[in-house]
């Protein structure tokens, strides 16, 4: 099925089995293996891409549901000599062992602080409708649909909180 | 230039204390750092090849038996669908660490339900998962056993031992505890699923695979095909995550390469998440019957240690449950058993730590349960039964450090000062616990290659793999510290089979092995620099790209005068892995809370204080005790592989319904590494510090937990309805 998708501000024109997940076009028909597969149903969180503004399990969605989407992956964020600040906190905190799950991690954390930033309450937040106080306890259970059995954790809300308070890295 | 050296005497040296670049034991960033995060490292399914076929497993639905058919020509008519393999050559299960052989294969014959037995191969992956999921299996069905039974239970040559008379201590005892504890089955739940891309190029075999041990892995796949293991090449530039799970080949891989030969095309074969946990490596469950005598002092007069283990018909492994049980303390009277019963279910094998992960975990459990029986404190009934030999086998230690990290822990944490066990708040229950932590040190035979550049860089080359360990910061720094020379001018090639072998990443050996060839090929190359300049390698100053010797510094691309140095350096086991006892030692402490009406517990901090000899790297040394901790976060309250009682299925075969910690679950956890020097150890005087961090963690949590409430869990994880009845009896006396 034919299925145009903007990928980090670049036009692809996908023809894929309909079966095809968001992540499988990634990584199988479009070259872009930055984006990992953990589970392939929406448990590990490895997968996130950045759908419209919005963070998504690309595993979890059809890539021919997403015709005309804007679509960013880790590819699109940065470079290995031109790094976004996440990414350079995340070096700079160790914010990841293996770096399997990292792509993902990433993506989500970037979204994440839009989401913050938006004023969207979580599970931790006191206050529904008051600004969002950016706790180590708000980035740890808006991350937490990202898995690392490396455990990363500490330093992942420590580069994220970093990069959230203007931190350079 | 190569440079051998056996570790039959211990390296009082420290020549790395001598050295002046100033970047080992730093907390360099891992110079793999940049490609991780933009998603540029390759993984084993991203090194995708043109013209590449998918390849998805199918899986026996029963426990055992015979499968008598597959129907492969109506799959093979599916569209895409290019073939269905299955055969002799299949692997049942994978490949135990260091096995250097096949493991058992065919697919003819089922094992365990879940047991890859065929293939489906077909252009897109939809196509091969549609056809795998159409495929119709016949098998002829035989009794399976698929719980483990004590009773019919093997009984080893190994790992049993007594000493003294157990019985008689603990009759005599002023304090004892007798229990029994049981953990469950675990799964290393790597983030990456075990994968493989296979091409042939003629009779030469290139694999992309995700492996911890390349030496090894080569001769099992060889051998799994019937090739000639020099016919065989593995990349792992990059493992996401391995935890034990990818120590030895496993069925994706020779499944690949199978499909690969047949079709004439390179195939890629992924395991699903499901198939991860039910096809690769789980850690056994384990009963583990405890026993402490102590005289009215609280010292050990007895231990006894003894376990139930299970794996599958004809594999040599089995959870060595009581590794550290002979040395961590004292008692005259010692009894050490171990029995394995054969089951129907997933491969045992390796996960974190096989062993102390959660051998010591009971123990440190049981040690509570003393301490409480005897109204010690917890931190000192540890420090009073720190043996002066290990008395498993009346041998010095070749250095003890648990006593420095029980008291750093304690002080790091505020023990002395911790809140009031069962405090409560509102509907929370606060309890603070420790542990000690404890794994045995080793070292395997391993090859580096350096090459000094004449201007001024150097490679280090291994088959040695970086699983998220740090290696390619260690490696990189241990160069560069011995070399003199920026890390920015060190390049480290790591995970292809071509290049030197190495011992590989498992058991915590991985740095010591690899980082010790690579001190024995830069000091070899330092002698030739020392000789050019005209003195002693010991007089040698190597800073900063210059040679210093005598008063006068020339820089290095001088000396060299435009020819490389190159020398290969190899470390191997000796009379010190004998000789002496070698371990690392640590202290974990915890702070919990338990909520009074649901049973939820809550992890509120956890210190852990740990001495693993040398630290090479501050920061990647810290990440791995933090993935430890973690472990040991989610051995205590959530891991648990479920076993369906009729055929041994794995039941939450999945990460919704495994669950491991989350990053929610794990507060800021704080890590102290103590300073230490082993010279028994290696040239480099450090030892592993990769599993250390899980071994007796998820016991500081338990610990906590009876602080706060009372309820001792003997059984893991502590999940809600072990504590729900003890809550409920606190109430009624509240």
């Amino acid at each position: 099925m034919q299925t145009k998708l903007t990928i980090n501000g670049k036009s692809h024109n996908l023809n894929a089995d309909t079966r095809t997940t968001l992540l499988d076009a990634l990584r199988n028909h479009l070259g872009m293996t930055g984006t990992k597969k953990g589970c392939d149903h929406g448990q590990c969180g490895a997968c996130t891409v950045i759908v419209n503004g919005r963070r998504i399990n690309s595993c979890l969605t059809l890539a021919c549901m997403h015709d005309g989407n804007e679509v960013t992956t880790i590819e699109g964020l940065g470079t290995v000599d031109d790094l976004s600040p996440l990414q350079r906190a995340f070096v700079a905190h160790d914010g990841f062992q293996c770096g399997y799950c990292t792509p993902g991690q990433i993506c989500s954390a970037t979204a994440m602080l839009e989401e913050i930033k938006a004023g969207w309450p979580s599970h931790v937040s006191a206050d529904l409708n008051a600004e969002i106080a950016l706790s180590d306890a708000e980035i740890a259970e808006r991350m937490s649909g990202n898995l690392c059995r490396c455990a990363a954790y500490p330093n992942i809300v420590e580069a994220i909180r970093t990069v959230a308070q203007g931190g350079r890295t | 230039m190569t440079a051998f050296h056996k570790m039959d005497e211990p390296d009082h040296r420290n020549r790395l204390d001598a050295m002046v670049q100033g970047v080992l034991g730093t907390g360099m960033d891992r110079p793999d750092g940049p490609e991780k995060v933009t998603g540029s490292a390759t993984y084993a399914h991203d090194g995708q090849v043109a013209g590449m076929l998918h390849g998805v497993m199918v899986r026996a639905t029963i426990a055992k038996g015979r499968l008598e058919h597959i129907d492969a020509q109506a799959v093979e008519a599916l569209p895409g669908v290019r073939a269905v393999l299955h055969g002799d050559r299949f692997l049942r299960n994978p490949a135990q660490g260091t096995a250097n052989e096949a493991p058992v294969q065919g697919s003819r014959d089922i094992a365990y339900l879940g047991q890859p037995v065929a293939l489906v191969v077909a252009d897109r992956f939809e196509q091969a998962r549609h056809g795998a999921q159409s495929v119709t299996l016949r098998y002829s069905e035989e009794s399976a056993s698929v719980a483990p039974d004590a009773e019919t239970a093997e009984v080893p040559d190994k790992k049993q031992s007594s000493a003294g008379d157990l019985a008689a201590a603990m009759d005599r005892a002023a304090f004892c505890v007798d229990a029994v504890y049981t953990t469950p089955g675990h799964n290393s739940a790597a983030m990456e699923p075990h994968a493989a891309i296979a091409a042939w190029e003629g009779d030469l075999l290139t694999v992309r695979a995700s492996c911890q041990m390349l030496k090894y892995n080569v001769n099992e796949l060889a051998d799994a095909l019937g090739v000639d293991p020099e016919h065989v090449r593995i990349l792992s530039p990059f493992v996401g995550g391995g935890f034990g799970s990818k120590l030895g080949i496993s069925p994706e891989t020779v499944a690949a390469a199978l499909a690969a030969r047949a079709l004439g095309q390179p195939v890629a074969v992924a395991l699903s998440r499901q198939q991860v946990f039910e096809a690769t490596m789980r850690r056994s469950e384990t009963r583990q019957h405890i026993r402490l005598a102590a005289d009215a002092e609280g010292r050990l007069t007895g231990i006894g240690h003894e376990a139930l283990v299970s794996n599958l018909e004809g594999e040599d492994f089995s959870e060595p449950v009581t590794q550290a049980t002979p040395f961590l303390y004292r008692g005259e009277n010692r009894l050490i058993g171990h029995r394995i019963s054969r089951v129907n279910r997933t491969c045992a094998g390796s996960v974190r730590a096989p062993g102390e992960a959660v051998g010591v975990t009971a123990l440190e459990i049981a040690m509570d349960e003393l301490a409480t029986a005897a109204g010690i404190d917890p931190v000192d009934l540890r420090r009073r039964n720190i043996p002066e030999r290990d008395p498993g086998e009346d041998r010095p230690f070749s250095s003890h450090m648990l006593r420095a990290a029980l008291d750093d822990g304690a002080a790091a944490f505020g023990w002395e000062n911790r809140p009031q066990g069962g405090a409560r708040q509102g509907d929370w229950l606060a309890g603070c616990g420790m542990s000690s932590a404890s794994r045995v040190n080793m070292i395997g035979k391993s090859s580096a290659r350096v090459t000094l550049h004449p201007d001024g860089t150097a490679l280090v080359e291994t088959d040695m793999t970086d699983i998220g360990t740090g290696t390619y910061a260690i490696l990189n720094q241990i160069a560069a510290e011995m070399l003199g020379l920026p890390p920015a001018r060190v390049k480290v090639r790591l995970g292809d089979s071509d290049l030197p072998k190495s011992a590989g990443s498992g058991g915590s050996w991985g740095a010591s092995s690899a980082g010790s060839s690579v001190f024995l090929a830069c000091e070899r190359i330092r002698q030739d620099i020392a000789e050019r300049c005209g003195c002693d390698e010991g007089t040698l100053t190597l800073k900063d790209g210059m040679a210093i010797a005598d008063n006068r510094a020339r820089p290095l691309a001088q000396v060299l005068a435009g020819a490389p140095l190159q020398a290969e350096g190899e470390i191997d086991k000796g009379k010190t892995s004998e000789a002496v006892r070698q371990a690392t030692f640590g202290a974990f402490f915890a702070e919990v809370a338990v909520n009074a009406v649901t049973g939820e517990t809550r992890l509120r901090r956890m210190h852990g204080s740990f001495a693993a000899g040398r630290i090479l790297n501050a920061k990647t040394a810290r990440s791995q005790c933090l993935g430890g901790m973690t472990f040991g976060i989610g051995m205590a309250l959530t891991e648990e592989l479920i076993h369906d009682p009729r055929d041994g299925h794995i039941v939450n075969h999945d990460l919704a319904e495994y669950h491991l910690p989350v990053n929610a679950d794990v507060p800021q956890l704080s890590v102290n590494l103590l300073e230490e020097r082993d010279p028994w150890a290696n040239p480099m005087q450090a030892k592993g510090i990769g599993e250390l961090g899980i071994c007796g963690a998820g016991a500081c949590i338990v610990n906590a937990i009876h602080d706060a409430t009372g309820i001792r869990v003997r059984h893991l994880p502590a999940t809600l309805d072990k504590l729900l009845e003890g809550l409920d009896r606190l109430d009624d006396l509240g």
